[in-house]
């Protein structure tokens, strides 16, 4: 993966939880079949009709709730790029970025509509609306973390590591 | 350099001299505990992938709570493979079906002051109460802490809480949360919550664990309640060694540079009721009142330990549940089962028509028996009102005390305890 997103925005408001994403009622199911009620309660459509790239545009406190992985783990599932929040709820915005799925704290979310093309560049903490031409800058992601998300997340990080220990 | 009590437990698991807010540092972890939903399933596959065994399984604790009893084939296949996989990687401190992990946590005398925790589970704010450090992580960097037994954190700011006063009769720790809830949003991500007072001081052991507890509810990285006499009791109570030292050591500098201090009056708290569906939609019980129920729910780690069954019993006490509402009782533990079997309590709440359920998370989560149907209403002493957080998307969870969900049990409405109370029963 490259450190830039492109994909159509899907928006929702403040304290999107964990229950809406990953419901407790599927969490015995394996995580594709979690995958397909993520966001039921909000959007009922928008796990048939989210499309690889596309991005997840939230409120305040994204995330908010259980530790559970499977919440940002249907996001990338159901192929969504990356996530994009006014501020988001900690355990969620760590296992999101550990699992591979890029998360920026965005405070100008509102001037987003549902469907506009966003780009990001996620090593310089870029967002460009390509639907209205608007670019804003973001807090780019903390340099130890980027290197991980960009090898893919966490396990890549841990055998460069473990093997490393071995050889060492 | 003055520091607060987290900072301090955080220098010390990354062996620096001190740090301050903002710093990314590593920390050794003391000890990890997760359970059947969070642990071994997910990160059991990992390690095989990763060729990796755990870093130190005397320092690991593995509960199962949130597929027990086993109700069908997949939750008695997590729980098969739970067992096996504690079996594989030789962990000695495994509780199976005994309770909700951080109250076994507790009563196993686990934690101690200026400890560095992880726990699978976002309610492991709870150990806080104990004056160490332990924060909720998700599976992907529990099996980091599994392999490697160390994680990377940035050290949060603190704010600080201090209730002043005493709480009222029928008024207890959970409305303090609720009202904290409502007071300072759930929107409180990357710090850590520190309690203080007298009426924190006041509290008994398991009341302070809901303060701490319900630190996730406002979004915390974790809460924490520096150690005193009433800490170092219950941990050796429960079987664990701690120095007297532990109450001088760890706690924050009287100079320490908080990034809020808020103060709260608990002699003016009336007991709270969070409207659905957000912990944050907390107020006074009257906001609420004469709300129809169909389901009263006593369970879950923050509001079914032995003290919480006491509050039930007290309001329910030669009393009846109203006809067409049930009330369903998951105490938190098998230890608190068996306490409130000994002492009379569990005669009391199934005279007056409790239903007693399993030990185990429960319906809190969704997960276990007690879950609800469309449209259908609950009062409930556990900590998360979230859309469809206990059934169905339309059903409507309001969070109270043990004592208001007793009560409105009776009513068969949302009401308010208090009159319950005014007996010398």
């Amino acid at each position: 993966m490259s450190g830039n997103v492109t994909g159509r925005a899907w928006t929702f408001g403040d304290n999107i939880d964990t229950d809406v994403l990953a419901p407790g009622i599927y969490m015995k199911l394996p995580v594709e079949e979690v995958a397909q009620h993520c966001l039921e309660a909000v959007d009922p459509e928008f796990a048939a009709r989210v499309q690889p790239g596309d991005i997840v545009v939230g409120g305040e406190n994204f995330g908010m709730g259980s530790s559970r992985e499977q919440a940002p783990q249907a996001l990338k599932i159901l192929g969504v790029g990356a996530v994009l929040a006014k501020s988001f709820a900690r355990i969620f915005y760590r296992n999101a970025l550990n699992l591979g799925l890029p998360a920026l704290f965005f405070r100008e979310a509102d001037e987003v509509s549902a469907g506009d093309r966003l780009e990001l560049d996620l090593a310089a903490g870029k967002v460009r609306n390509l639907t209205t031409g608007a670019t804003y800058a973001v807090a780019p992601i903390p340099p130890h973390l980027l290197e991980m998300i960009l090898m893919g997340g966490l396990m890549p990080h841990l055998k460069m590591r473990l093997a490393a220990e071995r050889g060492a | 350099m003055a520091s607060t009590l987290v900072e301090k437990i955080i220098a010390r698991a990354s062996g620096l001299s001190s740090v301050a807010p903002g710093d990314i540092v590593t920390c050794k972890v003391d000890l990890a505990m997760f359970h059947d939903s969070s642990g071994p399933r997910r990160v059991g596959p990992r390690m095989r992938e990763l060729g990796a065994s755990v870093w130190d399984p005397s320092k690991v604790v593995v509960v199962t709570d949130h597929y027990t009893p086993a109700v069908d084939l997949e939750s008695a296949a997590i729980q098969k493979l739970t067992r096996e996989w504690v079996k594989e990687n030789k962990v000695e401190t495994f509780y199976d079906q005994q309770g909700i992990c951080h109250i076994v946590l507790a009563e196993g005398g686990h934690l101690r002051p200026g400890m560095f925790c992880a726990g699978g589970d976002s309610h492991s704010t709870t150990g806080g109460a104990f004056g160490c450090y332990m924060a909720g992580f998700g599976a992907i960097e529990m099996t980091g802490v599994m392999v490697t037994g160390d994680i990377w954190t940035r050290v949060p700011q603190t704010v600080r809480v201090d209730w002043t006063g005493r709480l009222p009769e029928g008024v207890v720790a959970k409305d303090m949360m609720l009202l904290l809830c409502g007071a300072l949003g759930v929107q409180n991500a990357f710090k850590v919550v520190e309690y203080g007072g007298e009426a924190v001081e006041a509290l008994p052991m398991q009341e302070r664990l809901v303060l701490t507890n319900m630190a996730a509810e406002l979004g915390a990285e974790t809460g924490l309640i520096a150690p005193d006499a009433v800490t170092l009791a219950a941990i050796r109570q429960a079987g664990g060694e701690v120095d007297d030292e532990a109450v001088r050591i760890w706690r924050s500098d009287p100079d320490a540079a908080f990034e809020a201090v808020h103060q709260f009056d608990a002699s003016a708290l009336e007991p709270q009721v969070a409207l659905p569906n957000s912990p944050a939609n907390a107020g006074p019980v009257a906001a609420a009142e004469a709300r129809r129920i169909d389901q009263a729910y006593i369970g879950a780690c923050v509001g079914a330990k032995l003290q919480d069954l006491h509050m039930a019993a007290r309001v329910l006490d030669g009393r009846k549940v109203a006809a067409g509402v049930r009330l369903m009782i998951a105490p938190a533990s098998a230890a608190t089962m068996r306490k409130a079997a000994a002492d009379g309590t569990l005669a009391t709440l199934t005279e007056a028509g409790a239903i007693l359920l399993p030990t185990g998370c429960g319906a809190c989560a969704g997960y276990g028996a007690g879950v609800l149907a469309d449209g259908e209403v609950c009062i409930s002493s556990t900590n998360r009102n979230f859309k469809g957080r206990m059934g169905h998307m339309t059903s409507e969870v309001y969070l109270a005390s043990p004592y208001t969900v007793a009560a409105s049990a009776i009513e068969g409405r949302v009401c308010d305890p208090r009159p319950y109370l005014t007996d010398a029963a």
